[in-house]
């Protein structure tokens, strides 16, 4: 009985590894390979495609840069979110329900209807390819969010435990910093997983305001196909390294998920 | 310290939740807040405590008017009904912080709080964290803490509501011994009437957030000042008839009629309302004199030892509460006794007439 229970899940997560699965296995084929046989594995094991993107610096700066923008935008959304969401959960202000409503609406139009404006006020400014000009830009979207998510987890904490701090004779910043934080601090661990994740696989945003300086991964991809014919190998390679950092901090992060699930607001 | 509260009135959205208070605290004392729930007896403590500033009046602390006062500032602490601690800090760090936040030294530090721990049995815990705590020892870390810092003004919010029965007689038994010696005035919310009648001190009466009563807690248990604080001040609800004085005898809902002698005789005829708390209905007679009540039984309560009858007797429903078991079929037809002497007697306005 038992085996039969399991094969859905079994048949599911198959169906969910196989382009994964597919993407590692071309990663280590030859180009030639990959176009000319159909092969469940490679035939001939390479790992060129791995050295090209290690050794060329146009392949591993694209990691270097969206690592550094990703980071940036990270923490500034976390920092303008945290005062924002302790506001929302603890005062009552004119319109506050309005406004909490307004910020998600940010996360409703496509990231296109922004590109053209981004590029011509940051090209204005000069801050066209630089890391700032895309963590800036994916501030837009990622701060409503990681406002809405910090909310529901502090709302989540009793007014009460305020209350005893400044009764024990906290400031409010000594208390935010020393009790309110680390009592939310799985609350930020997804929070900025979110932020991480979304600023991550963003490619529109981040490819229009960049062009060499601070061109992400990305976008190092989508023109290298273009560029020298279809180096599909490369590409595959390239492809399972961008995967690894998401992994990674979904390892990090994933009981603070699950919390997050619970109080309803992932 | 002597707290006051000066023609305090609290409203919030057009609500008023504290009409024009003034209240005057037992210094180094107990002090219990009795009421029913949305009386207005949290709102209360946390005007005292600043954590909400009063719309009109004025707190004074000693001789002084702290009615703007920030909270860090004064010497107050309070404990809620929900376990409130840090949950990100160990029992010791919770007991601590008040101190540590002070500036106090590290040794003073560890001997206060381990001296604190000792009296609340907390020392085998100071280095969990709040959530490997049962209910009453997160309580009692909260209790520990509101301790500790040797507050002038301490705050008990009904703190043992949400603890189960064995805990709350044990802490219930404690506190008092626990505050005694600290000359700390305390002030102690609760809904239950008998808890305010063991923790003695003083109490305040609370109806619909206004101060019904204030005094001693036996003198007002004995002696309400009107219906209303009778009844807020008697669990089961003290038994309430209408009745009628005429010359040497009063009338009872035409039922039942008692003579009466004493300073009642010299009342003016006329409507009065009698209150009788339960456990002066008895099932069996005391004496000659007592005052026949006949009823119809509703339900039986059997509690161990004690029997709780709810009866209808007229139109109004009535309880008394008796030692002895007493298993009356629901429907029976059944005399229950009271001596007229106990009852207490109010205008129809609901104040108590002096005897």
């Amino acid at each position: 009985m038992i085996k039969y229970k399991s094969l859905l899940p079994i048949i599911y997560i198959i169906f969910l590894m196989l382009p994964i699965y597919w993407l590692i296995n071309m990663s280590f084929k030859t180009t030639n390979e990959i176009l000319g046989v159909f092969s469940l594995w490679p035939l001939e094991f390479t790992l060129e495609n791995y050295r090209t993107i290690f050794t060329d610096p146009t392949w591993y700066n694209g990691y270097f840069n969206s690592i550094i923008y990703v980071a940036m935008n990270t923490v500034i959304s976390v920092t303008v979110a945290l005062p924002a969401a302790y506001a929302f959960s603890r005062y009552n202000f004119l319109g506050d329900k309005h406004l909490f409503f307004w910020l998600l609406t940010n996360r409703m139009a496509p990231a296109a209807v922004f590109a053209l404006p981004f590029f011509q006020l940051y090209s204005s400014v000069g801050l066209f390819d630089t890391h700032i000009a895309v963590a800036l830009a994916h501030c837009l979207f990622n701060i409503p969010l990681a406002v809405w998510i910090l909310e529901g987890f502090m709302s989540g904490v009793p007014k009460e435990l305020d209350e005893t701090a400044f009764l024990d004779g906290y400031s409010f910043s000594r208390f935010f910093g020393k009790i309110f934080i680390p009592t939310i601090a799985s609350g930020i661990g997804v929070t900025m997983f979110f932020t991480f994740m979304y600023s991550w696989v963003e490619l529109l945003l981040a490819k229009t305001l960049t062009s060499v300086a601070a061109k992400p991964i990305a976008a190092t991809m989508t023109r290298t196909a273009s560029a020298s014919g279809y180096e599909l190998g490369l590409l595959a390679a390239a492809g399972a390294l961008t995967i690894i950092p998401g992994a990674l901090v979904i390892y990090f992060v994933r009981n603070h998920i699950a919390k997050g699930f619970a109080l309803g607001r992932v | 310290m002597s707290i006051e509260l000066k023609g305090v009135v609290k409203t919030k959205d057009a609500e008023t939740h504290i009409y024009e208070t003034n209240l005057k605290l037992l210094k180094g004392g107990f002090n219990v807040l009795l009421g029913t729930t949305l009386s207005g007896k949290t709102t209360l403590m946390r005007l005292m405590a600043g954590l909400e500033k009063p719309t009109q009046g004025e707190v004074w602390f000693n001789e002084e008017n702290v009615t703007g006062m920030a909270v860090q500032k004064r010497s107050v602490s309070m404990v809620y009904q929900a376990f409130v601690n840090y949950p990100s800090h160990s029992v010791y760090d919770n007991i601590a912080s008040p101190l540590k936040v002070a500036g106090v030294s590290k040794s003073e530090i560890k001997k206060r709080v381990e001296s604190i721990a000792d009296l609340l049995k907390l020392t085998p815990m100071l280095n969990r964290m709040p959530a490997e705590l049962s209910g009453g020892q997160q309580q009692r870390t909260a209790l520990a803490r509101a301790l500790v810092k040797n507050a002038e003004l301490v705050l008990l919010d009904e703190p043992l509501a949400n603890l189960d029965y064995k805990l709350r007689e044990e802490l219930r038994d404690e506190l008092p011994k626990l505050f005694a010696g600290s000359g700390a005035t305390v002030v102690y919310a609760t809904s239950e009437p008998m808890e305010a009648l063991m923790l003695g001190g003083h109490t305040a009466t609370l109806h619909e957030g206004r101060v019904i009563q204030y005094g001693e807690t036996a003198e007002i248990y004995r002696s309400p000042n009107n219906l209303t604080s009778a009844t807020v001040f008697s669990h089961p609800p003290i038994n309430t008839t209408k009745v009628i004085k005429k010359g040497n005898e009063l009338f009872i809902q035409d039922i039942s009629c008692c003579k009466i002698d004493g300073g009642l005789k010299n009342l003016a005829d006329g409507d009065y309302i009698l209150g009788v708390r339960p456990h002066h209905l008895t099932p069996f007679s005391t004496d000659e004199n007592a005052v026949r009540v006949k009823g119809v039984v509703k339900v039986t309560e059997i509690s161990g030892s004690d029997s709780v009858i709810h009866i209808i007797f007229g139109d109004c429903s009535w309880v008394s509460e008796s030692h002895g078991i007493h298993p009356y079929k629901v429907g029976e037809t059944i005399d229950l006794f009271m001596n007229i002497n106990q009852c207490l007697l109010f205008d129809v306005q609901g104040d108590l007439i002096p005897v």
